[in-house]
């Protein structure tokens, strides 16, 4: 992303933001809410579009020629669902045929098989429980296997168990499948266990990046959490600066 | 792991009728298992229907045009649910998209535009199938008047209305996207405005000449003129078939390009993933 600003009439969400992501890697993207990780992501997505500023995925500009790379991405958000009426089964069909699957049968066996979906494959989408929608949601994001995965919130709704599980799957995946995860997070245990990279916002601006780690020593704290907060609430580092606004590259 | 997509499974015409067709199977998965959605979708063309031939067997006694072609009122009736159903058809199938919150799902997903408009007119076909064939078939039974006593212009009737229901079907659905699920009444009530100029049960000649001018620019108002030719003078008009054919098309590009930039202003303003209830 270069540059990215995105104005709604008088509101200005997004103000010049320019970071890079590793190929393989996973990178948080964190901010507390209105600090425009949702903006950020719908635009990495396509589906929104910036006042002014460029947006590349697998090299390819997605204000121009988003659909080469769409069937290589996938995500998950709280923003939007399944239709409710159909069953798992056949809403994973649906989008496995988008997609373009090759054996959409054996895909989604394989994924409610991985997802402990088995039991729920007949059952209308809108007859489970929030955690269960929340991995019906994160098989679909996988069913074309992406080699960008962005995730919004993946494991906000389901408990500490699942919430385990599908984390250890997902890096299982990103390890094996190579792909690049991008995550809108607010469980900084989460972050501080799966990310490489840590981007933050605050008020539409990059004020600040690196590892878990960096970010820790760099605040002089224990945990992604406390720095989290020194951020969000302009804290100083230990270098006396205020979240400085680091600009990715 | 490797990508089960194929840089060949994305592109070219097959990749785009499975896409298509995924966007079928999702609302058809929708209608065959709902048997109330099945019935209320015939309900109204064949409570319509009953009404006119009611009306019809009241009137052809005293009435020589009804009594020379007694299918007048009741061919109108199910010709006009054609149109209607075809507007809804294509209205309903994306309002049933931002109801479940998954218009975000399908613009991130690699369906086109295009894809998706063809999906939502092969659903409109379909549905308008369901409902005014249910009505058809009850005209059969109840009161012995075959539709397709009109032989092989009633083909070219159902197309020309079926497609001016879906420009008005697109314009609908890029209305409700550009206001909100708020302007879904629109749906409902968008095609009755054409009703009267439509020339439906008269002809148009009966409207003031004001009226008839905007009469001649729309595409029904020819087809029931050429209802009423076929089933009066025995003739079929290509004259009018040509009009109503001229003018499906320059609907069906106005109602594609308003849905366009429908998409186009929800993806400026960030209601494509945010869009339902």
């Amino acid at each position: 992303m270069r540059n990215l600003r995105k104005c709604y009439a008088k509101v200005e969400a997004l103000r010049s933001v320019s970071f890079d992501v590793r190929a393989g890697t996973t990178t948080a993207l964190l901010g507390g809410n209105g600090a425009g990780k949702t903006t950020t992501l719908s635009m990495l997505l396509g589906v929104l579009l910036p006042t002014s500023g460029s947006i590349h995925v697998l090299g390819c500009d997605m204000l121009r020629d988003r659909y080469r790379v769409l069937p290589r991405m996938n995500f998950t958000s709280p923003y939007v669902d399944l239709p409710k009426r159909l069953t798992v089964r056949e809403n994973l069909r649906v989008f496995a045929d988008l997609y373009g699957v090759a054996k959409p049968r054996a895909r989604i066996d394989e994924l409610a098989m991985q997802f402990d979906l088995g039991g729920l494959v007949k059952r209308p989408y809108g007859q489970l429980s929030a955690g269960q929608r929340t991995r019906v949601s994160l098989a679909k994001a996988l069913l074309n296997q992406p080699d960008v995965l962005l995730l919004d919130e993946p494991t906000a709704s389901l408990d500490p168990d699942v919430g385990d599980r599908m984390r250890t799957y997902l890096e299982d995946y990103q390890r094996a499948s190579g792909c690049t995860l991008l995550l809108a997070s607010h469980n900084m245990h989460e972050v501080e266990r799966m990310c490489d990279d840590v981007i933050m916002l605050r008020a539409g601006v990059v004020v600040d990046h690196g590892s878990p780690r960096q970010l820790i020593d760099r605040y002089g704290r224990d945990t992604m959490e406390e720095v989290f907060l020194d951020i969000a609430r302009g804290v100083p580092d230990e270098s006396g600066e205020a979240s400085p606004e680091r600009m990715l590259t | 792991m490797t990508a089960a997509i194929g840089a060949d499974r994305q592109r070219g015409v097959r990749a785009s009728v499975r896409r298509i067709r995924a966007l079928i199977m999702r609302h058809a998965f929708l209608l065959v298992k709902s048997w109330p959605r099945l019935v209320s979708m015939a309900y109204y063309p064949t409570v319509t229907m009953v009404l006119w031939a009611f009306v019809t067997l009241y009137l052809a006694p005293t009435n020589r045009l009804l009594a020379d072609a007694p299918g007048l009122f009741i061919g109108a009736v199910l010709l006009w649910d054609v149109l209607f159903r075809g507007q809804l058809g294509v209205s309903l199938t994306f309002i049933e998209e931002m109801y479940s919150r998954n218009l975000g799902n399908l613009f991130v997903s690699p369906l086109r535009l295009y894809e998706l408009i063809i999906g939502q007119l092969t659903m409109s076909v379909m549905r308008t199938l369901i409902g005014v064939g249910g009505a058809c078939f009850f005209a059969w039974l109840l009161f012995r008047y075959s539709i397709f006593s009109m032989g092989l212009p009633l083909i070219a009737f159902f197309a020309c209305l079926l497609a001016f229901g879906w420009a008005i079907g697109l314009a609908v659905s890029a209305m409700i996207l550009r206001y909100g699920l708020g302007a879904e009444e629109l749906a409902w009530a968008a095609i009755f405005l054409v009703a009267p100029v439509s020339g439906v049960y008269y002809p148009i000649a009966v409207l003031p000449p004001a009226l008839q001018s905007i009469s001649h620019a729309l595409p029904p108002a020819h087809v029931f003129e050429g209802m009423r030719a076929v089933l009066l003078q025995k003739t079929f008009r290509y004259d009018l078939l040509e009009n109503a054919l001229l003018l499906d098309a320059i609907y069906v590009a106005i109602g594609c390009t308003l849905f366009a930039l429908a998409v186009q202003s929800a993806r400026r303003r960030g209601a494509l993933l945010q869009m339902g209830e």
